[in-house]
């Protein structure tokens, strides 16, 4: 038989009378546990699905677009130092006619090879079959398309390549690296009911746009170790002479930026949350159990006398804090498989990578186990060791009565206006106020992290209504097939419920700033518009510049410029001038990157006569539909979309990635909230048992003392609710700061309605936490209680 | 009668600092202990008692004067001197028991046994005060004076050198503080404990070998009782 020491008994029968206790500590480390094994595991499970997608699918490091080039010129890129693989493609936008929708769609038709796989991204199948050699009418359509429209294999598709209307059937649908974030041209968005990406064979779609033996578009891929710079130069130069548009890597391409965006958000709310969740746990560990340890003050002094040591006396009450650490560690893990595999099967709809699989970490569980024990430990020692170096004699004897003396309270004469019990009340809190301060802070951790999970649907809000309330008042955005003369604005005009018109002329620029550069297009509006609107994030409407460059201070902070500066702008297109021309207005504003310029001024630089590439319309609501109709039919429009599918298009993308960590955040900091609360009375009736219980053999009634009880908690709490704001309103702001890509930058907004339900949250937590509690001091033994001291 | 002095205090001194004052609990007491005696240290409360008592079973410190205990020098033993001190030769029995109430009347004794170095098994020290039939039960299940032979069971079964015993019958009734005394008593006859009995009832003085009566930190009659009285005659 094994004989277990009485020691060790008394820890397991302990440890089984504080379970709820313990329980409840341990629900907070779960929490911590579970938030990091799910948030880091996800994003580590994204990162991984990501690398294996670009490996297997060979997402290439260099692309240019170019006008025309004969295939033998493979060859010559092929030997460029530190190129391993050349695939040449043939690409064309094209315009689709959808039966079923009111508006034209636009698709960008890709080449992929007659044989084999491309050596530079390639497709994944997701349905269907891949495209035959020589069979002239198939097709694959990238995913979203497919699925948006509702398509089947075997459908047909009609489209306009290369001016010639055919007719293609789909036979399947797919993905591909380059192409995981594919929108339209010129857009900052997907539209996936009016855009998608159609692979055919090089074999049929050469021909189509008379480009046999020819390409327009390379991607490379580079061996490792290989300087993308020096490869890009090299590049350039020789596609010069074919009309190069300019070679650009990965950091410039929009699928892999975006894509990278997301994961780098992904990482900082993996990073960012579980660390203020481990933190917050690590202080309410502390707090928790060194509150609990220092409850059995009597009993370490009986051990002290009895000779047992210090080191033996902290081992055994070690024992409470591993016990809630391992217990809360091992649900974390348990609970974060489960939230971890849920939370990558909502990003496998959203990423749609070829694979992603959740796999528990035990490195996060450790860490995540660690940190909560060394808090715990550490606050439990210190207990532990205040009561060990009091003097046996004096730990054994009952606390003694705390020495009162008239406090503010009577001094400011509050004392008169309040009950006996009110008056218990606050003097219980002024007497030790490091201790209040302390359960409210824990309180005030608990309503910070809930404000950091709700905010985000505020700032969110802020931004969706700023653009596209604001900034974006167009009902309709045309983008014409090829540039229009100014006469364009006339014939939109008389389309009927056409009720005003402004142009827009975009020019792809390459913006230089010292040894910084960026690429990017140039929006130049009407001087006097009104419906597309410079915002930035507080709502201030910035006027149009004249003569100079308005952007994005995310931009601007990228380039290093300040307003004032002078930019090097060198047009991409046309006449390929440059031009020096001065940052006049840096915007905050909140989605994507932007730089605008009045259309006269962007005429100066392009040296062309008034210039259109698209129009921002607003139309008679009513006549929308004949509108609509009349686009559909105009041969120069190559896409026209809505803000408000935009929004939607945008607000499902949120959705689906940032709302369901927001969902996952929200859950977890209500249950932290619930077990600091909990953990905070039920502590609170273990130090205040005694005192309790003769007020009740003194004839309080069990509402009386519950009331004096729950008092305490209460004003803690109502105390804690403001702190927690402020703290929440700090976290908010390393979390947007943290944040903000080049996609959208959420702004820093907490609404009315956050601070209401984080505080309403705190309360139904608080009022739950105290009926719990309420039973047990309906049960509490008056004599035992004064008896023996637990 | 010469015994052999097992503790030595001299010029003791306790000054408690409680902020706004300062509370004399000692004042230079001078104390011996003899083998196998039986020592009963009256006085009022707050006369010193309960300091000195704490102070010569290493669960406090003097602020000045020496302690000895045979060869160990207590007035300036660290925190692990006094413990190990408290371990090997010390038991002591408290007026409020101080039991662990989630441990049984056997597994209370043998938190100590199992830490003593010639322990007696827990049984036999729960069979010593009367208790070999309430072996398994909780502090809670126990009487009040039951509870008490459990703590001198526990304090007992190291077979310690020196018996400290802090008004082990104030909690209890006459009939109850007299079968406890009965069991200490034996104790020191029956294994030649040292044993130190404090206590405010005059009543009990008889029984010792000698009587310390102490006042304002002081100690101000010492009595040897030529016989020890038997406890039948003791009353209060």
């Amino acid at each position: 038989m094994v004989r277990i020491r009485a020691l060790d008994r008394k820890m397991l029968r302990e440890l089984w009378k504080l379970r709820g206790q313990l329980i409840s500590i341990g629900l907070v480390v779960a929490t911590a546990v579970m938030t990091l094994v799910t948030m880091r595991g996800t994003y580590e499970a994204l990162e991984k699905g990501r690398s294996a997608y670009y490996r297997d699918y060979r997402l290439a490091h260099v692309w240019s677009s170019l006008e025309r080039a004969p295939e033998s010129l493979r060859a010559t890129l092929a030997r460029i130092p530190g190129v391993a693989a050349v695939e040449t493609r043939v690409s064309a936008f094209a315009t689709l006619d959808l039966p079923w929708l009111d508006a034209p769609g636009q698709g960008l038709f890709l080449s992929i090879p007659e044989t084999g796989e491309a050596d530079a991204d390639a497709v994944h199948i997701r349905e269907g079959r891949t495209v035959r050699a020589g069979r002239a009418a198939e097709v694959l359509v990238s995913e979203n398309f497919f699925v948006a429209n509702d398509l089947e294999v075997g459908d047909t598709i009609r489209a306009v390549l290369n001016g010639v209307r055919r007719e293609m059937r789909i036979v399947g649908s797919a993905i591909a690296p380059d192409q995981s974030y594919a929108v339209p041209a010129g857009a900052l968005y997907p539209d996936d009911e009016r855009f998608g990406v159609f692979w055919m064979s090089r074999g049929v779609l050469g021909p189509n746009l008379d480009m046999e033996d020819a390409f327009n578009l390379l991607a490379v891929r580079l061996s490792p170790g290989a300087s993308e710079v020096g490869v890009i130069r090299e590049v350039d130069r020789v596609l010069d002479p074919y009309g190069g548009l300019g070679a650009y890597g990965r950091a410039d391409n929009l699928s892999y930026k975006i894509l990278n965006d997301e994961l780098n958000q992904n990482r900082t709310m993996g990073t960012a949350f579980p660390m203020v969740f481990l933190g917050v746990a690590a202080f309410l560990l502390n707090l928790v159990l060194s509150r609990l340890i220092a409850t059995q003050r009597t009993e370490i002094g009986a051990l002290k006398a009895m000779g047992y040591t210090n080191r033996e006396i902290g081992l055994h009450y070690l024992s409470y804090s591993v016990a809630a650490v391992g217990l809360g560690t091992l649900l974390g893990a348990a609970g974060g498989v489960w939230t971890g595999g849920a939370m990558v099967d909502l990003y496998d709809e959203y990423f749609k990578f070829p694979t992603l699989e959740y796999t528990l970490s035990w490195t996060l569980v450790l860490i995540g186990g660690g940190v909560s024990l060394i808090a715990a430990v550490a606050g439990g020692a210190g207990a532990v060791r205040r009561a060990a170096s009091l003097p046996p004699a004096e730990a054994m004897r009952p606390e003694p009565p705390d020495r009162f003396t008239p406090g503010w309270i009577e001094r400011a004469g509050i004392g008169e206006f309040l009950s006996t019990g009110g008056r218990l009340i606050l003097r219980n809190l002024e007497r030790r106020p490091v201790r209040a301060l302390m359960s409210s802070l824990g309180v005030a951790f608990s309503v910070a992290i809930l404000v950091i999970g709700m905010f985000m649907f505020d700032g969110i809000d802020r931004m969706m209504d700023l653009q596209f309330s604001v900034a974006q008042r167009e009902d309709l955005t045309v983008s014409f097939n090829q540039e229009l003369g100014e006469g364009v604005r006339y014939d939109l005009a008389r389309f009927g419920g056409v009720t005003r018109v402004e142009l827009f002329h975009t020019v792809p620029v390459r913006l230089r700033a010292g040894h910084r550069e960026r690429e990017l297009a140039i929006t130049g509006l009407e001087r006097d518009t009104r419906l597309r609107r410079i915002v930035s994030e507080s709502g201030r409407i910035h006027p149009l510049p004249a003569g100079g460059i308005a952007m994005s201070a995310y931009l601007a902070d990228r380039l290093g410029v300040r307003r004032g500066d002078t930019l090097t702008v060198e047009a991409l297109t046309g006449l390929r001038r440059t031009e020096r021309i001065p940052v006049t207005d840096i915007v905050e504003d909140l989605l994507g990157v932007s730089a605008y310029m009045d259309a006269e001024g962007l005429r100066r630089l392009t040296h062309e006569g008034p210039r259109a590439s698209g129009a921002y319309l607003l139309t008679d609501g009513a006549r929308e539909a004949q509108v609509n109709a009349e686009l559909k039919a105009a041969p120069a429009i190559a896409s026209v979309a809505s803000p408000s599918s935009m929004l939607e298009s945008f607000e499902s993308q949120l959705e689906d990635s940032i709302f369901i960590a927001i969902f996952f955040i929200v859950g977890f900091a209500s249950i932290i909230s619930v077990a600091v609360i909990y953990n905070g009375t039920r502590i609170a009736l273990s130090e205040r048992g005694r005192e309790l219980a003769s007020l009740r053999v003194l004839g309080f009634t069990r509402q009386e003392v519950a009331t004096l009880l729950f008092g305490e908690q209460g004003v803690i709490t109502v105390l804690a609710i403001p702190f927690g704001w402020v703290i929440g309103y700090g976290l908010a702001y390393l979390v947007v700061t943290a944040m903000a890509s080049e996609t959208y930058r959420i702004p820093l907004v907490v609404s009315p309605g956050t601070y209401f339900w984080t505080a309403l949250i705190t309360v139904i937590a608080a009022i739950a936490s105290s009926m719990l509690v309420r039973r047990r001091l309906s049960r509490m033994d008056l004599i035992a209680v004064l008896k023996t001291r637990e | 009668m010469t015994r052999e002095s097992i503790l030595e205090a001299r010029g003791l001194s306790k000054v408690y600092d409680m902020g706004e004052v300062q509370v004399r609990a000692l004042r230079s007491v001078d104390l011996d202990l003899y083998h196998a005696e039986l020592v009963v240290l009256l006085g009022a409360s707050g006369s010193g008692k309960s300091t000195l008592l704490n102070i010569i079973g290493g669960l406090d410190r003097p602020s000045d004067g020496t302690l000895r205990y045979k060869e160990l020098d207590l007035s300036h033993a660290d925190d692990d001197e006094l413990t190990s001190y408290r371990r090997e030769f010390v038991g002591f029995v408290f007026q409020l028991y101080n039991l662990i109430p989630s441990l049984t009347a056997r597994e209370n004794v043998s938190l100590v046994s199992e830490i003593a170095t010639d322990p007696m098994q827990p049984e036999e020290a729960l069979e010593l005060v009367g208790l070999g039939d309430r072996l398994d039960h909780f502090p809670a299940q126990l009487s009040g004076g039951e509870q008490q032979r459990v703590a001198i069971a526990r304090a007992v079964a190291k077979q310690p050198e020196l018996l400290l015993c802090d008004e082990p019958t104030g909690a209890l009734d006459a009939k109850t503080g007299k079968l406890v005394l009965r069991v200490l008593d034996q104790v020191n006859r029956e294994t030649g404990t040292t044993t130190a009995i404090i206590t405010h009832n005059v009543a009990i003085a008889g029984l010792g070998d000698r009587v310390i009566r102490m006042s304002s930190g002081e100690i101000a009659e010492v009595t040897v009782n030529e016989e020890r009285v038997s406890l039948e005659t003791v009353e209060w």
